[in-house]
């Protein structure tokens, strides 16, 4: 349970104020509030919530992708942050319908998100626009596919049992050095 | 190794080599620093005054695959990971042996996913497999044990 | 430089995407992009390999060194990736905690409280009070170990042996504790949603006891070692700061954030678990050198003992774990008498409890950092997303700043410093 969240549209209102498309919809569950921001708009969000006196949003902690797959629009992409002056937190949450046309990267609010986005590239997809440095950081370089999509497949090896033993032994490449 | 092919099977005297080789590869093995993950730690365990190492002769974990001559894969191999394993092996010089201490080592463990290598003997071949996630300390010293009595039974005609 | 193996000589070919080739410099500028950007062609670039002593773990560091001193440097990590957010997807909530230990394998019940948080705010259930009071002293415990670890390796690193044998002596004693309560050394998986696996044994509070009354007297035999040691003294004061500013943009968290100034502890800023109740001071440093952030970390140990010794005095009597049958199995005793106990008990283990529809993220205060566990839930048994926020792998992004200018034994020292654990980062 969050204690510190101040008064329930305290961000919303500054946010409004400033851009007043950016919204789409405000969640609280468990405790915890969330901004659904259009894509277009989450820089300037971004750049608002950290500068802006009584928000100083300046640590972000997490950018977390979400592949959703039956629903539209499919991926979400997360971003949670807190205040360690004031002590709150919120998570910005965006919509992305292409993952080639991801959100604008917020690395220049906030200089970890480009680590923070090189792993949801890696293994999500989701492209973001002026970060050019996103590689491959968890995988070999060669890898195609992104693992943690919903329709790649998890690439397990069929369990041996006693009664097909011998059938996956076959298959299966020992070193023979 | 022309001794061996010299004398042949001359009977006590070969039997006499045999243990006295096997003797000395077993009481000063030296394993290479190949600490992955979790069981990474338990060898760690193992090194250090409680369940001490240093009693078999393996107190030196050699970083350099020259100087050592056993491998403890303990940890979980990971795709990227697998060819820098081969590598290593490759790169030590002979006799060498190989542990795949832990779960993940001997079979791919819990995870049994596009990541990781379903058990390091899809790499190296592998001498002696320990059980466990993570394998207490004993029961890689129990390994290191069946390690030895597997080399104190080689013969000449293993060697070479 | 050789190659130890030609593709000749096994029986099984290898492909050549699997044969790991030398890469010039054009390659790796146009491979890693304005990451590592090669200044100076005169410059060597060293590959810090996956297997190193002193790198603690499977990291491979990418330095560009003018001589000795260190001008640029891009971490490499990814082999000890194992998919563990991608193989949760596919268990049930129970199964999936198991895997939650193997990630930052230093502190395993630290993981498994995060995650077991995240999974009771999503069914919005709360423990009782002695479960939690025993999760504390569990996870202050092995905030200890873990601590201990990172003493044991970051001395061994500068090559102070000693204090790796000691500490490792220290940690067998607490290894015993876990044993005792969950039948496995290091991965304990003692924490389940809604409580405890079981209750503690009786010799579980007089171990403790044992433990605080000897413990102060070991950290102080550390400090013997190495709080006026000439040598630890110039490798650690001055080496490796980062500012206060820097710190926070880059997502520092933990001790290494504490090392520079910051006084920012989840415990403190977002109590958990009851951490409110409780009286503990968070030791904040100044300078963000590496001398900071050990020290914070050595006090760190002793108020850790603070704390399981207040939380020992007030541990209160009653279940462990919550009455919902429906998401925490029912004892064996009723089995025989209940047929709605064995209609949940086969409910539980063959399908798991539902979790409401819903994302969570709990963060708590691990003793690396900040980890946290983000949680979806799709109404089934399964999670449908989780995504652990770990603090190693957001540190590591830090290591090039603290890097800059600095010799390479004193990377070795940096490293340790920031107390990463790659099973953590590379998940």
């Amino acid at each position: 349970m969050d204690k510190n969240m101040p008064e329930p549209d305290a961000y919303s209102a500054k946010i409004k104020q400033a851009h007043p498309e950016a919204i789409e919809s405000v969640v609280d569950f468990r405790g915890e509030r969330t901004l659904v921001i259009k894509q277009e708009f989450l820089r300037d969000v971004c750049l608002l919530l950290r500068d802006d006196e009584d928000l100083r949003f300046n640590y972000l902690e997490d950018i977390v992708a979400d592949d959703m797959l039956p629903e539209y629009p499919r991926f979400a992409v997360n971003y949670h942050m807190c205040s360690t002056i004031n002590k709150h937190t919120v998570r910005l949450r965006v919509p992305v319908d292409d993952p080639d046309d991801g959100p604008e990267t917020v690395a220049s609010v906030w200089p970890i998100a480009s680590w923070l986005e090189m792993e949801v590239w890696d293994l999500m997809g989701i492209t973001f626009k002026g970060n050019d440095q996103l590689r491959r950081l968890f995988l070999p370089e060669d890898w195609q596919g992104h693992p943690l999509r919903k329709d790649y497949p998890l690439g397990y090896e069929e369990v041996q049992f006693s009664f097909n033993w011998e059938l996956i032994d076959a298959k299966k490449p020992y070193a023979k050095d | 190794m022309g001794l061996e092919q010299k004398l042949g099977n001359m009977g006590v005297v070969t039997a006499r080599l045999e243990d006295a080789v096997n003797w000395g590869r077993t009481n000063s093995m030296w394993p290479i620093l190949f600490g992955l993950a979790c069981c990474a730690i338990e060898m760690m365990s193992m090194q250090a005054s409680h369940y001490d190492a240093s009693r078999f002769g393996m107190e030196l974990m050699r970083p350099s695959p020259r100087q050592s001559d056993l491998m403890i894969v303990a940890g979980r191999v990971s795709r990227k990971m697998a060819p820098v394993l081969r590598r290593l092996y490759d790169q030590m010089a002979e006799p060498k042996w190989v542990i795949a201490m832990g779960d993940c080592a001997s079979c791919g463990g819990i995870f049994n996913n596009y990541a990781i290598v379903q058990g390091v003997d899809e790499i190296v071949p592998v001498d002696v497999y320990v059980a466990g996630c993570p394998p207490r300390p004993e029961a890689l010293i129990d390994g290191i044990m069946t390690l030895h009595e597997k080399i104190r039974g080689e013969s000449m005609k293993d060697w070479a | 430089m050789t190659d130890g193996a030609s593709p000749g000589e096994n029986d099984r070919p290898i492909p050549a995407s699997d044969i790991v080739h030398e890469l010039t410099v054009e390659e790796l500028r146009a491979k890693y992009g304005s990451g590592l950007v090669i200044t100076s062609e005169d410059n060597m670039l060293l590959s810090m390999g996956p297997q190193h002593p002193s790198t603690h773990g499977v990291l491979r560091l990418l330095v560009e060194l003018d001589g000795e001193t260190v001008v640029n440097l891009a971490p490499d990590i990814g082999f000890l990736h194992t998919g563990v957010e991608k193989t949760m997807e596919s268990k049930t909530y129970t199964k999936a905690l198991v895997m939650t230990d193997r990630l930052d394998y230093l502190a395993p019940l630290s993981n498994n409280l995060g995650y077991v948080m995240a999974v009771e705010k999503l069914l919005d259930v709360e423990p009782p009070p002695r479960a939690q009071v025993i999760r504390l002293i569990l996870t202050e415990l092995t905030r200890i170990a873990s601590h201990l670890v990172w003493l044991g390796t970051h001395a061994l690193d500068i090559a102070a042996m000693t204090v790796f044998l000691y500490t490792f002596r220290e940690r067998e004693y607490l290894l015993d504790i876990f044993e005792m309560c969950a039948g496995q050394r290091m991965m304990a998986s003692f924490f389940r949603p809604g409580g405890l696996w079981r209750d503690v044994p009786e010799e579980f509070v007089p171990a403790v006891r044992n433990f605080l009354e000897f413990f102060p007297a070991k950290i102080a035999d550390y400090e013997a070692l190495l709080k006026r040691n000439p040598i630890f003294l110039d490798r650690t004061k001055g080496v490796g700061t980062i500012s206060a500013d820097d710190a926070i943009a880059w997502g520092l968290s933990g001790p290494s954030l504490r090392g520079s100034g910051v006084d920012w502890d989840i415990r403190k800023a977002y109590p958990y678990m009851g951490y409110e109740e409780y009286e503990f001071d968070v030791p904040v440093g100044e300078k963000g050198d590496i001398y900071d952030r050990y020290w914070c970390r050595m006090l760190e140990m002793r108020e850790s003992l603070k704390l399981v010794e207040q939380a020992l005095d007030r541990l209160p009597d009653g279940p462990v774990t919550i009455d919902d049958w429906k998401i925490v199995p029912p004892p064996r005793s009723e089995l025989g008498r209940s047929m709605e106990a064995v209609i949940h008990h086969f409910k539980i283990w063959t399908e798991g409890f539902k979790a409401p529809e819903g994302f969570v993220f709990q963060r708590i205060e691990s003793p690396r950092g900040e980890f946290a566990c983000y949680l979806r839930g799709d109404g089934s048994p399964k999670p449908a997303r989780v995504h652990f926020r770990t603090p190693s792998y957001v540190n590591l992004a830090s290591l090039p700043l603290m890097g800059k200018g600095v010799f390479i034994a004193d990377l070795v020292a940096i490293i340790g410093s920031i107390d990463i654990v790659l099973g953590e980062i590379d998940r």
